[in-house]
């Protein structure tokens, strides 16, 4: 009898898990329609269901990929459009996915996604589990502290209190180059800022992007500043599969935004109210050498 | 693998772990019986105010409570339990590790004595209502009775509920990585940024990792809960 009922719930167990796992994948397979092109054959193969493709994004970084309601903005997001434009995908078969740091490479290794644009700094630790194409963008670390601070640098650090996010490569680095900081490190940006802005927290460390993106929010509007003395360098790459056959077509289209000026453009239109300016030594990026 | 140990600095972070555990559960313990204490006292304010607590605490996230000690008690409110400069006037450099351990305890306490409050409170329900009024009958005092007749039988019937939330709050510990104490949920974290390669393996490390912890304390519980019930 026991042995009766167990199955029974093993069986609804089974169903439920079946019936959410096509939940999933029905809204990736919505607007689909004839839509591709004679050039995305092969890129669509990574989705599984063909026309449509599956970009991650950060969803909680304002300025670089952020999502309000159904609508992402950001620079990663304009720029995952323009080169899912020039890979031949029209706006509405992109299908946004959110794609938080620790989950990238098994996002894409489980095709789950299949491109990310997500600040997502090339490393040969990475580069193990999937390919880059790119780098669309050269950012580096820096500072952000209130208007009226005397800290410069890192070398203003020592004894001082910095914020930074659990785990990051930002908070890494900032250990080994200044012993004496007194890191604190939370789950997100956001607690770093609301620190910052009660003045508990002095300085928050990551890459001038997101710094950028963050000062230019309108409720922290005027009460911050990015130091802009740039200790390291991020490579932003797109990340992809190891089987994804795009890697070159995307690096062609990176070099042809930054030549034809619309990568400007969008640096401008989603930083630029931060005075953010690109590091000219390092941008535009050769795109290239970092596929399969 | 051992490699993989020793680079993510998984042992110092399980002993982390397990100290964010043990501190919590004596905070907790002393907490949630006294708040069991207030909820039993015939003083209606009392019960009220124990009840609001329990209600309030236990129906509010940990991440929150964690993330609002940092936030609120530190932040806003400028409550620091660690100090800023060594007793000889130099700078500490563990005011941050210190100061968030701490922060963490105390959130971890507060949330956990919720559910050590009802815990007690069910090992009270195992004790016949006629000893309390034996107690009464001979002319103890509520201290008295507590401390003499019910409290000693509420712990020894609370057993295997008191280890359940110790269970839970070995795991919960987790949680405070929130607010950036270098335990396990934080090496993770620091596996899946630095060691992407290894993310799986670090998982299933981490996961063996607090079945050592809670499996040896699941048996103790279950082992005491027999030997030290009231037999009626």
């Amino acid at each position: 009898m026991s042995s009766t009922s167990f199955r029974v719930a093993a069986l609804a167990a089974a169903t439920a898990l079946v019936l959410s796992a096509c939940g999933g994948d029905d809204d990736t397979g919505a607007p689909a329609g004839d839509g591709g092109s004679d050039s995305t054959s092969d890129a669509g193969a990574g989705a599984g269901d063909g026309e449509g493709i599956t970009i991650g994004i950060k969803y909680d970084q304002p300025g670089l990929g952020l999502m309000e309601g159904s609508e992402p903005s950001g620079m990663d997001v304009d720029v995952a459009k323009a080169v899912a434009e020039k890979l031949g995908y029209s706006e509405d078969q992109i299908t946004w996915a959110e794609s938080v740091s620790a989950q990238r490479e098994t996002l894409l290794e489980t095709g789950q996604v299949d491109m990310i644009f997500a600040t997502y700094s090339i490393t040969d630790a990475r580069k193990e589990k999937v390919q880059f194409a790119g780098p669309y963008f050269v950012a580096g670390q820096d500072l952000l502290v209130a208007e009226d601070s005397d800290i410069t640098g890192p070398d203003d650090l020592d004894g001082r209190l910095l914020c930074s996010v659990t785990g990051s490569t930002s908070a890494e680095n900032v250990k080994e180059d200044v012993p004496g900081v007194q890191l604190q490190e939370y789950a997100s940006y956001s607690e770093c800022m609301e620190q910052l802005a009660g003045g508990t927290i002095e300085a928050l460390t990551t890459d001038d992007t997101i710094l950028a993106g963050f000062a230019a929010q309108d409720q922290y509007a005027g009460q911050f500043k990015v130091v802009g003395n740039p200790f390291s360098e991020e490579l932003y790459g797109v990340g992809l599969p190891k089987e994804s056959e795009d890697c070159e077509a995307i690096n062609d289209a990176i070099n042809e935004l930054w030549e034809d000026g619309s990568m400007e453009q969008i640096v401008e239109d989603n930083l630029g109210a931060a005075g953010y300016t690109p590091n000219a030594d390092l941008n535009p990026p050769e795109a290239g050498g970092h596929c399969g | 693998m051992i490699d993989l140990i020793e680079q993510a600095q998984l042992l110092p972070a399980f002993f982390l772990t397990i100290q964010l555990a043990l501190w919590s559960a004596a905070f907790a313990l002393i907490l949630g019986t006294v708040i069991a204490i207030l909820r039993l006292a015939p003083v209606g304010v009392l019960n009220a105010l124990g009840a609001s607590y329990v209600t309030l605490v236990r129906n509010t996230p940990l991440t929150l409570i964690v993330v609002a000690c940092s936030l609120v008690l530190w932040g806003q409110l400028g409550i620091e339990p660690a100090s800023r400069r060594l007793p000889d006037g130099s700078g500490n450099p563990d005011f941050i590790s210190s100061l968030n351990f701490r922060l963490g305890v105390i959130g971890l306490s507060i949330y956990h004595a919720a559910f050590v409050c009802e815990a007690i409170r069910s090992g009270v329900n195992t004790i016949p209502l006629g000893q309390a009024e034996a107690a009464r009958s001979i002319g103890l005092t509520f201290p008295q009775s507590l401390r003499e007749v019910i409290l000693p039988q509420a712990f020894r019937g609370a057993i295997t509920p008191l280890g359940n939330v110790l269970i839970a709050l070995v795991k919960n510990t987790t949680v405070v990585a929130a607010i950036g104490v270098f335990e396990t949920a934080y090496r993770m974290r620091w596996i899946a940024e630095f060691r992407p390669a290894d993310l799986m393996p670090g998982f299933a490390l981490v996961a063996l990792g607090f079945v050592i912890l809670t499996l040896p304390l699941g048996l103790l519980v279950s082992h005491l809960s027999q030997r030290l019930a009231v037999k009626r």
